[in-house]
């Protein structure tokens, strides 16, 4: 009994995501609208969201310095989105080259921010505000009032398409990368716990950890074959794999990892330590940069276009997926998993009122509700903890 | 003799873990000045927190009777109202306000929809003229001195018809100069009928004003001094404020005390905020192997100062002076720097320096020396690190549900001892203690005694930072006593005693 309180409350956003979604099933089946879990819906909800994950994950080493955010990200998407327009429409540089440089010019916008806000100790709300504004009258003033565009096939190809990319065996390819990586996961897991036994540490009990895997793998292998069933596995989804489970490990098993959650949690304490706050400092936000750039070229490449309008409000995106995600306001608390789930939380309420044909005005005052309501939830749960 | 003004009779005050006061009686008559003197952590505080509504009615025990009625306040206004007003040591005003915004601040004149600026500015510059401070009431608080924001809280006080004023420490940042006008405002107030709580450590500037001194040691009143009818001296008040016994508090250790090991010359060391204010004055102190060495001192020495900044520079601004690990000339640039070469710096605010409450045992454990259990400085050995935190958890006995629990649900007992298991974590030769029993028990006390012991046993050495004398006594080699920045005397076990000690520390106050 305890142990399932104890993953309720350590769990709590997983387990309200799946309540949700299964909320918007019943209610999207019901109305005759089809599925959420369709394979198109799916596809949709990795393509439509993957900016916010990828920015989320930045955010989140942010937000773990001590509650400090990045105002300025939307605009970095923007601007840099419009630079990898002028590469490759303007220019006709080649994907690869502009993809680069994109990303130098992204870590630099970074970098250039992470100054102020580390060294020179100008508050983060204050330089990002700043850079907020600054960055997208540069970029409207690059691009002009059209936007650019087309962009070539071979760059949106490296980031819209499916694996496999067409052909007859889209369903059983799916289905047998979602084994491959189910057993792969299994088998971590297995050794990692005999390394642990052998080594005579504490390993959770064997009855959780079959559980665990049993639900991972029964999502993975759902979700790729309905995969299997539209076009494939998105490429993105490999993208947005791979920086999750970096920067997961990152946050988790890394001295520096660990070093962002000493300093939110106490930067005094973590100071006297001796952990580089500055250093560390200066890493979140130019890292932030270079996230931003990476989200910027995932835009441009789902929309064929740098538009003027592009990365409007991706920062508060990325703010509410991670307060959403469990993140404290103070920092020192959060994880990039919580952040994602997040980011996927935001992705579905959209996405379930958009089927459900809710007004557009209402979406917004409900995703307001659910982000005042997770901090709400992170504040009084803390309070509680310190009552007892 | 009048009927008193103010009676607190039997007052008991109990902190989670600690009797603060108990059973406290303290009177003062009407037109006096009374001084209450006692070592740091006494209790005055406590008690005048008390008396003024910081700890409301039902948090403590006992009664307090002020002009002939029982008041029971509940909040600090409440006793405002009654006409007593307290002034911390901490001055509490706001630096860009003008003195007469913060002289009323909480107390506007006008009324709730229009503040009444040319009232507020006028009675401000009334009450400045009586506290004899020659400034316009429109200057801002940060633009004018520590001495003259002293007099605009006094003034402050005047403003809500002050009737018995209570001073903590109101002359330890001022200089000789504003001291003796502060001084003779309280004389001029107590002919004017005014009556007067003064707590301070300069004991030569009771002997001038004081009409009567209560002394209070461990929470207890010990003895009330009244002029005229008692001997008042400084080694009077001395006694009554040390005389307590030594017993066996302190484990007992055997000394092998071997060569020179850290050394620092001419460390001075200057405020990080206030340019040309020194805080250590060219301090030379040195520590030998397997030697426990103690400082000495009132609280605002220097003594965390000096310590802080030794410790890779965490403290302060320009700090100068030579400083040598093991005869070789050292420069510890950094806090990693000052880790890697050995030295560790147990703070004395654990909560605020030390610890990182939201995260567990596990993670405060390992959190100054990671590189013991990474793999090149970069991935965690988690499974390891586990074990180096069961391994200290268990050597240090710190209570707890296990190793993953947060360190903010931790005792302070508990909290204390993780610290040092954490610093010990990073397997220090010189170990630098700041106050590392203050507001814990007797039973962690004597763990932590038992420790430093097992410490130099093993030939490393302790650096021990005290406000509490009889420990210093009962733990140390050698102690230091420091005041107002600089070292003013060195004395071997043998020949120390609190008597000198504390002498030491006045006579240096004096020739300030």
């Amino acid at each position: 009994m305890i142990k399932t309180k104890d993953f309720l409350s350590k769990n709590a956003m997983l387990v309200i995501l799946v309540l949700v979604m299964l909320l918007f099933e019943a209610l999207i089946s019901t109305s005759g609208r089809g599925s959420l879990f369709s394979p198109e819906n799916l596809t949709n909800l990795i393509s439509q969201n993957g900016y916010v994950i990828i920015l989320a994950t930045g955010m989140l080493l942010c937000i773990l310095t001590g509650g400090n955010i990045d105002l300025s990200v939307g605009s970095v998407v923007i601007l840099v989105g419009a630079i990898s327009g002028i590469f490759m429409v303007d220019m006709k540089m080649s994907p690869y080259l502009s993809i680069f440089l994109c990303l130098v010019i992204a870590t630099l916008i970074g970098a250039w921010q992470a100054f102020w806000i580390a060294y020179v100790r100008i508050p983060p709300f204050v330089t990002t505000l700043a850079g907020m504004l600054v960055f997208r009258g540069l970029a409207l003033v690059i691009m002009g009032s059209q936007g650019i565009g087309p962009f070539p096939d071979s760059y949106k190809a490296l980031f819209n398409s499916f694996i496999p990319n067409g052909g007859e065996m889209i369903a059983s390819v799916s289905i047998i990368i979602a084994v491959v990586i189910c057993a792969v996961l299994i088998t971590i897991q297995i050794v990692s716990r005999m390394q642990k036994m052998k080594k005579g540490y504490a390993v959770e009990s064997f009855v959780s950890m079959v559980i665990k895997l049993v639900a991972v793998s029964g999502i993975i292998l759902f979700v790729f074959s309905r995969f299997g069933q539209h076009r494939g596995i998105p490429v993105l989804l490999v993208l947005l794999g791979a920086i999750v489970l970096i920067y997961s490990y990152y946050t988790k098993n890394t001295v520096p990892g660990r070093y962002l959650y000493a300093m939110g949690g106490n930067e005094k304490a973590a100071r006297l330590s001796g952990v580089n706050t500055k250093k560390m400092m200066f890493f979140a936000y130019t890292n932030m940069g270079f996230l931003a750039g990476v989200a910027a070229l995932v835009g441009v490449a789902r929309f064929n276009q740098a538009s003027t309008t592009a990365g409007t409000g991706f920062e508060l995106d990325a703010i509410g997926s991670c307060f959403i995600g469990g993140a404290s306001a103070y920092g020192g608390v959060g994880t990039v998993g919580g952040a994602v789930i997040g980011a996927i939380f935001m992705g579905v309420l959209n996405m379930g009122m958009s089927i459900l044909g809710a007004d557009q005005n209402l979406q917004r005052v409900i995703k307001g509700l659910v982000l005042l309501a997770a901090v709400i939830f992170d504040v009084l749960s803390k309070n509680r903890k310190q009552a007892a | 003799m009048s009927e008193p003004l103010l009676r607190m009779k039997n007052i008991t005050k109990v902190f989670p873990g600690a009797k603060a006061l108990d059973n406290v009686n303290f009177s003062v008559i009407p037109g006096e000045i009374h001084a209450l003197v006692g070592e740091n952590g006494a209790g005055k505080s406590t008690l005048m927190n008390v008396l003024s509504g910081i700890y409301p009615y039902g948090t403590y025990e006992g009664e307090i009777i002020y002009s002939n009625e029982e008041c029971r306040f509940s909040k600090i206004k409440d006793s405002e109202k009654k006409g007593i007003a307290i002034i911390h040591q901490e001055l509490a005003l706001v630096p860009y306000m003008t003195i007469g915004e913060n002289m009323f601040l909480g107390n506007e004149r006008g009324n709730a929809a229009r503040v009444d600026w040319d009232e507020t500015y006028s009675k401000a510059d009334e009450y400045l003229k009586i506290v004899g401070l020659n400034e316009s009431s429109q200057t801002l608080i940060k633009d004018i001195g520590v001495g003259k924001q002293q007099l605009v809280e006094i003034a402050k006080a005047l403003a809500k018809n002050v009737r018995l004023l209570i001073l903590d420490e109101p002359t330890a940042s001022l200089n000789e100069e504003d001291s003796q006008n502060l001084l003779k405002l309280l004389l001029k107030f107590k002919s004017e009928g005014m009556t007067s709580i003064l707590i301070s450590h300069k004991l030569n500037e009771i002997e001038q004003v004081a009409d009567s001194i209560t002394v209070i040691r461990d929470g207890s009143t010990i003895e009330t001094l009244v002029k005229g009818k008692d001997e008042i001296s400084e080694a009077r008040i001395i006694k009554g404020m040390v005389g307590r016994e030594i017993n066996d508090r302190y484990p007992a250790r055997e000394s092998h005390v071997g060569g020179v090991t850290f050394e620092v010359k001419n460390w001075t060391v200057y405020h990080p905020l206030y340019k040309g204010r020194k805080v250590c004055d060219k301090v030379s102190l040195n520590i030998r192997k397997g030697e426990v060495v103690g400082i000495s001192g009132l609280m605002g020495a220097g003594r965390t100062e000096l310590a802080m900044s030794i410790f890779g520079g965490s403290y302060g601004a320009d700090i100068s002076g030579e400083l040598y690990l093991d005869g070789k000339s050292a420069n510890l640039n950094n806090v990693r720097a000052a880790i890697n070469n050995k030295i560790a710096y147990v703070t004395e605010d654990r909560k605020g320096d030390g610890l990182v409450l939201s995260n567990c045992i596990r993670v405060n454990t390992t959190l100054a020396k990671l590189s013991r259990t990474s793999h090149f400085d970069f991935i965690i050995d988690k499974d390891q690190e586990v074990s180096f935190a069961e391994e200290y958890r268990s050597r240090f006995g710190v209570k707890c549900a296990g190793i993953e629990q947060n360190v903010g649900n931790l005792s302070g007992g508990n909290q204390q001892k993780l610290l040092l298991a954490k610093w010990m974590f990073a397997e220090p030769d010189i170990l630098i203690l700041d106050e590392p029993t203050r507001g814990i028990d007797v039973g962690a006390k004597y763990e932590i005694y038992n420790i430093i012991n097992e410490l130099v046993a093993q030939e490393k050495s302790v650096l021990l930072i005290s406000s509490d004398m009889p420990e210093l006594l009962g733990m140390c080699d050698r102690i230091y006593i420091m005041n107002e920045g600089r070292i003013v005397g060195e004395l071997a076990r043998e020949e120390a005693n609190q008597e000198v000690i504390m002498a030491k520390i006045l006579q240096s106050s004096k020739g300030a």
